[in-house]
């Protein structure tokens, strides 16, 4: 009986590795097309499109744009508001994380929670309510602000605040995982060696969590550059005041000045690009030492 | 005494992990705390330590009231089961963490880093990452680190547990010559058994949160305290209502005066070993004869036999119900039956001792 059954089973056996193969293969080529398809439609062919009507006459698209004081003075914005974001993710990014993942505390569960908001809330309903909280007349805050002169909305600081609120998760998100994968014993080691928490921090956390911190600066700067719904409503959009390069773009595009429009769009997505790049230069050299 | 706990109570929620343990480890000594999982060993070292806090009692290093300290200030040194190598530093930067945390000059350093890695043998190794070691090579790594602050306490967390039987029996012979070079108090968690008695010089069994026995091991083997120390640390047989291990049972062919009679079941060779099952009235009895003795003996399955301890051995009473009993990772041959048929005083668990 049983002896039946083996000699059965056998040529099954032997053909079934066969099918599999062949099946998985169908597979992958139908997932490879479905992927180039998807690259190619939603993404490389509308941004070539970008490029290709930038350079269509040239440089002189591109130079008559950065000659446009309106442009640079967004473009420089734009730059200062990413780089101070950009520090204020890095500290509290990374502050928020280690908060998460090494205490407990009533209520994490709740900021954690709230920590991925951002990603779900329109960022339009984000400038809404800064301006409700930080606005000059009707603000919580705003009038006693106003009053010491600091100016959160229709300012510097209000975009700043709009970019960090936007792009903080992304921080948080890629250095969460890492420290919880590290775990506490190598941070325990050092204590017992007779490091402080600031020297454990600095000589064992942070080399470990440094490549996720890194991937998440670089992903928020690559937000700080692109945001628009949020900025749009606490700047004001106040041209050579508040307009940010995102702004800039929509405005010429509406004004008609459709090269303007592309260049600058085209030097948003470049900056994005070279983010990208940088990002997959630098993350090959972090397997080796693991 | 190196280290001096005093009534040190732990609890983790409901969970008593520690109740009330006073225990004094002596100088220079290897101390193994031994003990089945969740008992509380492990608990009792990090407190040793300072990673953990007690929620009540007092800890003393050297005579140095240790109990509020933090591990940075207790200056001891401490091997986790899983190594927790500093993964992104070579294995110099990681024996050399200590010493560089405590700002000592770069030539001192080095030359004590050579030492270690000598000492550990990994002196090839020292450029490495400790992603590109073995586990064992890893482990000594973490105690050549551990040495480096030059601890007053040496304390390891089940440094073998993680690593394979052949790499396991190897350091374990190693650690114990390394510990007579070494001289520094060291305590050692571990559930196996054999490591115990093989390595230490004291043993202190722990078990649901409370002491059992200290002593040396030839003192818990041959003289347990009680039923559970006597199944933990090695195999265990029943034998007219009283436990005894299976090698300290006497099997004859022929009538010898107070022995019980009973019929041989079942026979089992292994390695050098034979395992005689044998059935006394209806009570399962294990017996254990070098092969050389079996062939002597002569007993086959169906054979009458009659049993007794052998002279001088220590047996301990069977519970009357059972309060211990022995958990994962003893390698005890025969359960500690729960009812008990015997004559003896069921709540007695003093060891008799010839």
């Amino acid at each position: 009986m049983a002896d039946a059954t083996i000699a059965m089973s056998r040529p099954v056996e032997r053909l079934a590795p066969r099918r599999n193969q062949r099946d998985r293969r169908v597979t992958r080529h139908l997932f490879r097309a479905i992927v180039i398809v998807y690259l190619a439609m939603l993404i490389a062919w509308p941004l070539g499109l970008i490029a290709r009507t930038t350079f269509a006459d040239g440089l002189t698209s591109l130079r008559e744009t950065l000659d446009d004081p309106v442009v640079t003075h967004a473009i420089w914005l734009t730059v200062r508001v990413a780089m101070i974001t950009v520090a204020l993710d890095l500290v509290f990014g990374v502050g928020v994380s280690l908060l998460l993942v090494r205490y407990r505390f009533r209520g994490r569960r709740v900021l954690s929670a709230l920590i991925d908001l951002p990603l779900s809330v329109s960022p339009v309903v984000v400038g809404l309510a800064l301006v409700l909280a930080y606005g000059g007349r009707t603000g919580w805050f705003g009038e006693s602000l106003e009053g010491a002169g600091i100016q959160v909305i229709f300012a510097t600081p209000g975009i700043v605040m709009a970019t960090v609120f936007v792009s903080l998760p992304l921080v948080v998100r890629e250095v969460v995982p890492v420290l919880e994968e590290i775990g506490t014993e190598q941070e325990q080691a050092a204590h017992s060696l007779g490091a402080s928490s600031l020297q454990t921090f600095l000589r064992i956390t942070l080399p470990a969590i440094k490549w996720a911190v890194v991937y998440g600066v670089v992903l928020s700067l690559a937000r700080a550059l692109g945001e628009f719904g949020a900025v749009k409503i606490v700047s004001g959009n106040l041209v050579n005041k508040t307009q940010t390069a995102t702004l800039v773009v929509e405005q010429k595009y509406q004004d008609f000045e459709q090269s303007t429009a592309y260049a600058t769009s085209f030097l948003l997505a470049l900056a994005a690009v070279i983010c990208i790049i940088i990002v997959a230069v630098l993350r090959p050299t972090e397997s080796e030492p693991r | 005494m190196s280290i001096d706990v005093r009534n040190i109570t732990k609890t983790f929620g409901d969970f008593v992990a520690l109740d009330d343990v006073s225990v004094s480890l002596p100088t220079g000594q290897l101390t193994a705390l031994l003990g089945p999982s969740g008992g509380g060993k492990s608990t009792l070292l990090r407190i040793i330590a300072g990673l953990e806090f007690a929620d009540r009692g007092e800890v003393h290093i050297e005579g140095v009231d240790a109990t509020d300290l933090t591990p940075q200030r207790r200056n001891v040194g401490f091997v986790f089961q899983h190594y927790a190598a500093f993964k992104h530093m070579t294995v110099a930067k990681n024996v050399a963490f200590g010493l560089s945390i405590r700002k000592r000059p770069k030539a001192e350093v080095r030359a004590r880093v050579q030492e270690l890695l000598h000492l550990v043998h990994l002196e090839a190794f020292a450029d490495r990452l400790p992603s590109q070691l073995s586990g064992g090579q890893r482990q000594r790594m973490a105690l050549a680190r551990a040495l480096a602050v030059e601890p007053t306490v040496l304390l390891l967390d089940e440094p073998f547990g993680a690593l394979d039987a052949k790499v396991r029996e190897e350091l374990r012979e190693w650690l114990r010559r390394l510990h007579d070079e070494v001289q520094v108090t060291t305590v050692l968690v571990t559930h196996d058994q054999e490591e115990a008695l093989e390595v230490a010089d004291e043993i202190v069994v722990i078990n649901g949160g409370r002491i059992e026995q200290i002593g040396s091991p030839d003192l818990l083997y041959d003289s347990p305290a009680n039923d559970f120390v006597m199944s933990f640390l090695g195999p265990v047989t029943r034998l007219g209502g009283r436990l005894i291990r299976p090698h300290d049972v006497e099997i004859h062919l022929g009538a010898v005066p107070s022995a019980h009679i009973g019929t041989v079941t079942r026979l089992t060779r292994v390695g050098f070993e034979v395992r005689i099952d044998v059935d006394v009235d209806g009570q399962p009895t294990l017996a254990t004869l070098t092969r050389a003795q079996h062939h002597a003996l002569g007993a086959t399955v169906g054979s009458t036999v009659w049993l007794r301890p052998i002279d001088g051995v220590s047996t301990v009473a069977v519970p009357a119900n059972g309060p211990h009993r022995a958990s994962a990772g003893s390698p005890s041959k025969c359960s500690v039956a729960s009812d008990s048929d015997s004559d003896s005083d069921a709540n007695d668990l003093v060891a008799t001792s010839g």
